[in-house]
């Protein structure tokens, strides 16, 4: 019996390695989406930017438009936010969905790191997020003009991310009837 | 020809580590004296080969050779030469060539300064170290080879990261490294402890120095990164949570349960397999960090080299180290016996507790850190955790801790009674009841946290003064009688006052930052003046300065408190060779708190958007820090005069009567 508390440590370990071997098999921007091809679920918002409207999911269409999922105290996004902001200089629309996240906490991010984003809400509970599928923060989801969820990109959108992927797709939805 | 004498020095100590591991382990199987001193000789030649090595690559980095790869994308000629120099490990080879060395640097010290240290005991710590070099070395070798040339070399090179181009990264990769790396002696000692099946007090007196050093550079290395990311990032965070910093944190937590319960094992004999266990398993985490920032298994901001193939290869490192180890325990540590008994009050009670916490902390980081992977690899979707997990995972293990942490210099060894113990604490625990009813006035009953980070802090203080207070018989002999004692206090007993209070002076920074902390946001004109805590701060002007390899917005701002007036500078530097921006805080230190400004973009008005954050008591975290390492620092010069003080006879705790006895003519 005292000899099986003495193998518990190496038991352990084997299952943490096993978890590691399969983990590093994976590659975090290709996960699916369950959400691909399929209209945004219903959401309304409130803002994160004092005197603004917020952001409800029927907003979201009209136009291929990204929805970007972020959060204050991401670290990630903050690599990302730069992206975003050239984005936006090039006519990009962009929302974004502040996920689990205090309003003025993400009001001070984007007064202190520039505001890439024609509407943002606040999803604090986090329940809108839930809905969307997220993951993790950041996210992105590109939305075509009739508000259907077509591509969805994990982690920061890098500069070769934008040209070689979303660029390109964002044309293709922009020619869709 | 500097690339190809760093190659071959890096291929000769190869060589030597895989000829210092077989002469060291089979020296030591055999007691063959020769053999083990070839080993030892393998030992100071890699080390000196290992530094060769990484002497070549820093002589690259400062003659700007773009003819070698690694040199071309990590630097440039306008680099300043300061950075040149820490972009030797500043990219992913040049950081595992520092690792490496480290290792080595260790390993010799051992074999120079062996102690009182048994040969075939020496001879197998060597050896296990050896295992540790070659299979790094090798990693280095044939995944991340550093002097790697590239034809046609080009004319100028690209650019150190310049998040990374701060006198920051001169001191910090290093010392973190000496205190990650350091645990290796530890893991070595646990296994060459398994592999003879005999562990005494001696073995407990041999590692501790080590465990100290590495501790001790840890807590150093650690604060001193906290205070890097708090200045350099401009958003006036000191912790966050970061992958790469739990990676450093994990060991550091684990390391500190080693501490104590290698003092208990040394002391009274007892917790024998759990402090080999500790051992082998702080090492481990230091493995799994590097793991963690190598393999791209998880992303953070510090991840500047994915690579899967060389994931594959420290996690091939990690399984055959850590599970050779954790085997070798299963196998052999049953044997052993469980040593002195102690009642549940005690010394060694307390010591366990806080051993038992430490793990728990140890587990509750590990599991936040790579929930992500688990979940995924169990149901197939990712997520991530933020700082609002460890604020109600870690923090409710961290609060008990600190309270035990009080109590434990007071209790005896063995055992303990309830009643007289809390009578010789009533000063602090009455002081720190008074600060927790203080607590609960100031911020309202709604904020626990706030109010017992306060309390807990005050009495973690006062219970390490009360043990001075104590000793000195403060009120109780005359003053040449105290000065007497005050100058007859050893330096182990300054080193766990110290220890401790800098744990109090942490937690009581961290709560006045949390609970106290206001900011503002807006945008300022040259002349606009706010008031921001019992500051005023006023905009004086904005220019465009050139530093050596960037541009940027330079804004002085005039800052006038009750404590006098000062001038505080924020920049936002603009680095065209990689076309990135950085952030230079302006930050008014003080030991009651920082005036902390960071600039942001200027609108086409010419308004230049500043956030400024009142910080109270931010210093104190990184002063605790500060505490600890020197009571650290004590603990080890302590140690040193001892030793020349008194060498006693070591006792042996073991299995059977026969290694009893080899242990003991040893």
């Amino acid at each position: 019996m005292r000899r099986l508390i003495f193998l518990l440590p190496i038991v352990l370990f084997a299952a943490v390695v096993a978890a590691f071997v399969v983990g590093l098999g994976r590659d975090p921007s290709k996960l699916p989406s369950t959400m691909i091809d399929k209209p945004l679920p219903v959401f309304d918002l409130p803002p994160v930017r004092a005197g603004d409207t917020g952001l409800k999911s029927a907003d979201i269409q009209g136009e291929p438009r990204l929805l970007n999922v972020f959060a204050s105290w991401c670290v990630s996004c903050r690599v990302e936010h730069p992206v975003l902001l050239a984005l936006k200089a090039r006519g990009v629309p962009i929302d974004g969905l502040d996920w689990m996240d205090r309003a003025d906490a993400a009001s001070a991010y984007l007064v202190a790191n520039g505001d890439p984003y024609a509407r943002v809400g606040n999803d604090q509970p986090g329940r809108a997020g839930i809905d969307l599928g997220v993951a993790g923060v950041p996210e992105t989801f590109i939305v075509d003009r009739r508000g259907r969820v077509r591509y969805k990109q994990i982690g920061p959108i890098s500069p070769d991310d934008w040209t070689h992927v979303i660029a390109p797709l964002m044309d293709r939805l922009r020619a869709e009837s | 020809m500097t690339a190809e004498i760093g190659q071959f020095a890096l291929i000769l100590a190869f060589v030597l580590a895989v000829v210092q591991s077989v002469a060291q382990l089979w020296g030591a199987a055999r007691n063959d004296a020769a053999l083990m001193s070839v080993g030892r000789n393998a030992v100071l030649l890699q080390a000196a080969f290992t530094l060769a090595a990484f002497v070549c690559l820093a002589t690259l980095f400062a003659t700007n050779d773009f003819s070698v790869a690694l040199v071309v994308q990590h630097s440039n000629s306008a680099q300043p030469l300061i950075y040149r120099l820490g972009a030797t490990w500043g990219s992913h080879e040049g950081s595992m060539l520092l690792w490496v060395l480290i290792l080595a640097v260790y390993g010799a010290a051992v074999a120079l300064f062996p102690g009182t240290l048994r040969d075939t005991m020496r001879a197998r710590v060597l050896g296990v170290q050896g295992l540790l070099g070659a299979a790094f070395l090798g990693f280095l070798i044939f995944t991340s080879n550093p002097f790697s040339r590239l034809f046609p070399a080009p004319l100028d090179g690209g650019e150190l990261n310049p998040i990374l181009q701060d006198p920051g990264l001169v001191f910090h990769p290093p010392i973190l490294y000496l205190g990650y790396v350091g645990f290796s002696i530890a893991f070595s000692f646990g296994v060459a402890a398994l592999i003879e099946g005999t562990v005494d007090n001696a073995w407990a007196r041999w590692v501790r120095p080590w465990v100290l050093a590495s501790w001790l550079f840890l807590t150093i290395g650690i604060s001193a990164g906290s205070l890097w990311a708090y200045y350099s990032l401009g958003w006036g965070g000191w912790w966050f949570w970061d992958p790469v910093e739990n990676a450093s944190f994990m060991p550091w937590l684990l390391g500190t349960a080693l501490l104590h319960s290698a003092l208990v094992l040394e002391r009274r004999g007892a917790l024998i397999s759990w402090t080999i266990l500790l051992a082998i398993l702080t090492f481990s985490l230091s493995l799994v960090g590097t793991f963690l920032v190598r393999s791209g298994v998880l992303t953070s901001v510090h991840a500047f080299a994915l690579d899967a193939r060389r994931g594959v290869y420290i996690l091939g490192i990690i399984a055959a180290f850590t599970g050779s180890a954790l085997a070798l325990f299963a196998w052999r540590a049953p044997a052993m016996r469980t040593g002195a008994l102690f009642a549940p009050l005690s010394r060694e009670g307390g010591i366990t507790l806080n051993n038992l916490l430490l793990l728990c902390a140890t587990t509750t980081v590990f599991l936040g850190t790579f929930y992500p992977v688990f979940v995924e690899v169990l149901r197939g979707d990712a997520i991530t955790v933020g700082p609002p997990f460890y604020k109600i995972t870690f923090i409710p293990i961290v609060l008990p801790l600190l309270l035990v942490a009080g109590f434990g210099p007071f209790m005896n060894w063995k055992r303990e009674k309830a009643l007289p113990l809390l009578r010789r604490m009533i000063i602090p625990i009455v002081l720190g009841m008074i600060a927790l009813v203080a607590g609960v006035i100031v911020f309202g009953i709604g904020r626990p946290l706030n109010i017992l980070g306060l309390a807990l802090g005050v009495w973690l203080v006062l219970a390490a003064k009360m043990i001075l207070i104590r000793r000195w018989r403060i009120g109780e002999v005359g003053i040449g009688e105290m000065a007497r004692l005050v100058r007859a206090t050893p330096l182990a007993v300054w080193a766990m006052v110290l220890a401790h209070a800098g744990l109090g002076v942490t937690t009581l920074g961290i709560t006045g930052v949390t609970a106290w902390q206001t900011n503002k946001v807006l945008s300022m004109n040259a002349g606009d003046s706010l008031a921001l805590g019992r500051d005023t701060v006023t905009l004086q002007s904005v220019q465009v300065v050139r530093g050596p390899n960037y541009e940027a917005n330079h804004a002085r701002f005039h800052v006038e408190g009750p404590f006098g007036e000062r001038i505080l500078i924020s920049e936002r530097r603009f680095f065209p060779a990689s076309r990135t921006t950085t952030t230079v805080a302006g930050i008014g230190f003080g030991p009651l708190g920082d005036t902390y400004i960071s600039i942001g973009d200027q609108d086409p008005q010419g308004a230049l958007v500043v956030r400024m954050w009142d910080h109270p008591l931010v210093g104190w975290i990184w002063a605790g820090g500060i505490i600890m390492a020197l009571g650290g620092m004590l603990s080890l010069a302590d140690r040193g005069l001892r030793r020349v003080a008194l060498k006693r006879g070591p006792r042996v705790v073991s299995a059977n009567p026969e290694v009893q006895s080899q242990g003991a003519v040893a």
